[in-house]
């Protein structure tokens, strides 16, 4: 069996984003960016796939610019079998990215694909779900726990009041969650081994992919600020706050 | 051209409308146009009646049956699908069921999606947050069938009922699809607290409380003297003081209480994307330069073991 991972490189997850000053974007200029976390996660689970018996090859998949090949390259020392880079330097956006993906998912016919449930840069949570219609698989978003059986696979997946398990007919489609494992370190061998892996290359064209984006961005700002309120001295003085001026209690 | 717009709306685990309808109304409001609702369960029967009686609506579309009773993504896109290019614009609230069915119907559609939207400009342009709420960016859509998810916080419910109930147009369930099935649901138990999206006060803990232990001994009582839901930040679930489905934040739940009271919580930019909207925020933490104190409107800086006692003591006072 063989699992696609799809990874997207964004600004790392400890790095506040601010806009750049004209709102025409947000500045990313000499900033330090990593692979996105739940797509750790998703590779993560692909691999102990693999680590169990249960998987044969992990490909993992980036599309965008060449530097998303340093994402590829922290896959492959984590353990992606292979890579594919598919290259463009247009704006890709959540349908454009399943659409890329669908044409290689039919290329490479993988059985599984599991996907970050969303990126932390744009925030979208769609491209897992949109790729699942495109080839009319069934999808499993914000899983926890994931369980292959025969011709199918059943997957624990976080609720807005609990949890539910889906079973899904293979091939499909899964979103991965913050608990469905805690994703492993490269180690410096394999980092040093990955350099040297070739990277596959496609693009849009070869797959047939028009990838022009949809949504225009007209301006980004940072969101309206609260302002600030005072530090209270006391329990007692925090409950007649509560009590006589905000009147919430 | 006028707008028409089809509001999807899931119904709450007793049957019944949920609140967040009335947040999906105001989105609509500001979008201006013709507007239908459309409910869908397993048996619609309690919250069919409510829908008709809602104010500025046209019509209540009805989708009742057992195909549809466990909110599969793939069955919800089978009911909405038939039904979209009537309309140019579908909006449903950004909830794990929201957020699973509308990006498969707008890969269906070809149409690019629009998730969490906060705020309407005009009928095509939308503003949306991104990089975990620290960011807001504006976003112009020129799809001619507009699909998106709404953070039903950003807008106040609109009020009122109608005298008069709308008509009602029953649709086709859709037949039974073998892609995937639910097998089993695990509810985590409330234990009578009301539900973090519709309680009017959220008590939230983070890293803070140390133990699952502490986190429950805590926040528990205080929770139950205030009528209060129980939330958590990503760290808190991270360590496993508190189930996923508390996690206040970008990633989790976007709430917005009367009173937020954020208890041994620093205050990461994506915790606070999940409750900067609350109308007051309580912020109890032994960090005084924690930047939660920046969002809160009354900051309480010492020990929580010793402040969270006090503070369930003189409310039961």
């Amino acid at each position: 069996m063989k699992i696609l991972v799809p990874v997207k490189r964004v600004l790392d997850y400890n790095i506040k984003a601010r806009a750049k000053a004209d709102g025409s974007g947000v500045a990313l200029a000499g900033l330090k960016m990593s692979l996105n976390p739940f797509d750790e996660i998703a590779l993560e689970a692909a691999i102990r796939l693999k680590e169990a018996g249960l998987a044969t090859e992990v490909v993992a998949l980036s599309c965008g610019d060449a530097m998303v090949q340093e994402g590829l390259r922290t896959a492959l020392a984590l353990g992606a079998d292979r890579a594919l880079w598919v290259s463009s330097t247009t704006e890709l956006q959540p349908l454009a990215v399943a659409k890329l993906l669908q044409a290689v998912v039919l290329r490479e016919m993988p059985t599984l694909v599991i996907c970050g449930k969303q990126a932390i840069d744009d925030d979208a949570n769609q491209t897992g779900q949109m790729l699942a219609a495109l080839l009319n698989w069934g999808q499993a978003t914000n899983a926890a726990e994931i369980q292959m059986g025969e011709g199918r696979v059943d997957v624990v997946r976080e609720t807005d009041g609990g949890t539910e398990t889906l079973r899904l007919l293979l091939p499909a489609v899964i979103t991965t969650d913050l608990r469905l494992n805690e994703p492993r370190y490269a180690t410096l061998p394999n980092i040093m081994k990955a350099r040297k892996k070739p990277i596959e290359t496609l693009t849009p064209e070869e797959l047939g992919v028009t990838v022009e984006p949809r949504l225009k961005t007209l301006r980004v700002q940072e969101p309206p600020q609260r302002p600030a309120g005072i530090k209270v001295d006391s329990v007692a003085t925090l409950l007649a706050r509560l009590k006589n001026e905000a009147k919430v209690i | 051209m006028e707008n028409r717009i089809l509001l999807v709306t899931e119904l709450g685990p007793d049957g019944h409308l949920k609140s967040s309808i009335r947040s999906l109304l105001a989105a609509a409001k500001a979008l201006k146009g013709d507007t239908d609702v459309l409910i869908w369960g397993g048996d619609t029967t309690s919250a069919l009646v409510e829908a008709q009686h809602l104010p500025g609506i046209h019509r209540v579309l009805n989708g009742s049956g057992a195909t549809l009773a466990e909110g599969l993504a793939e069955m919800l896109c089978a009911l909405v699908r038939p039904l979209a290019r009537q309309y140019t614009h579908i909006l449903t609230a950004a909830t794990a069921i929201g957020k699973n069915w509308m990006p498969r119907l707008a890969a269906l559609e070809d149409v690019a999606m629009i998730s969490d939207v906060v705020g309407v400009e005009s009928s095509d342009t939308f503003i949306r947050p991104i990089y975990a709420g620290s960011i807001w960016a504006t976003v112009c859509c020129p799809e001619s069938l507009k699909l998106m998810t709404v953070r039903t916080t950003a807008f106040p419910g609109v009020e009122g009922e109608r005298t008069e109930p709308v008509p009602v147009e029953n649709l086709p369930c859709p037949a039974a699809m073998p892609l995937s099935t639910r097998i089993s649901v695990h509810t985590h138990a409330q234990e009578g607290r009301p539900s973090l999206e519709n309680a009017r006060v959220v008590v939230s803990g983070g890293r803070g409380l140390g133990s699952a232990e502490h986190y429950e001994a805590l926040l528990g009582p205080l929770a139950e003297e205030l009528n209060a839901a129980l939330g958590a930040s990503r760290a808190a679930v991270d360590l496993g003081y508190a189930p996923n489905d508390v996690q206040v934040g970008q990633t989790g739940k976007v709430v917005a209480p009367d009173l937020y009271i954020a208890i041994g919580i620093s205050g990461a930019i994506q915790h606070l994307a999940g409750m900067q909207t609350s109308r007051v925020i309580v912020a109890i933490n032994k960090d005084p330069d924690a930047p939660i104190f920046a969002v809160a409107d009354y900051g309480l800086v010492g020990d929580l073991n010793l402040l969270v006692p006090e503070l369930t003591a003189a409310l039961q006072k």
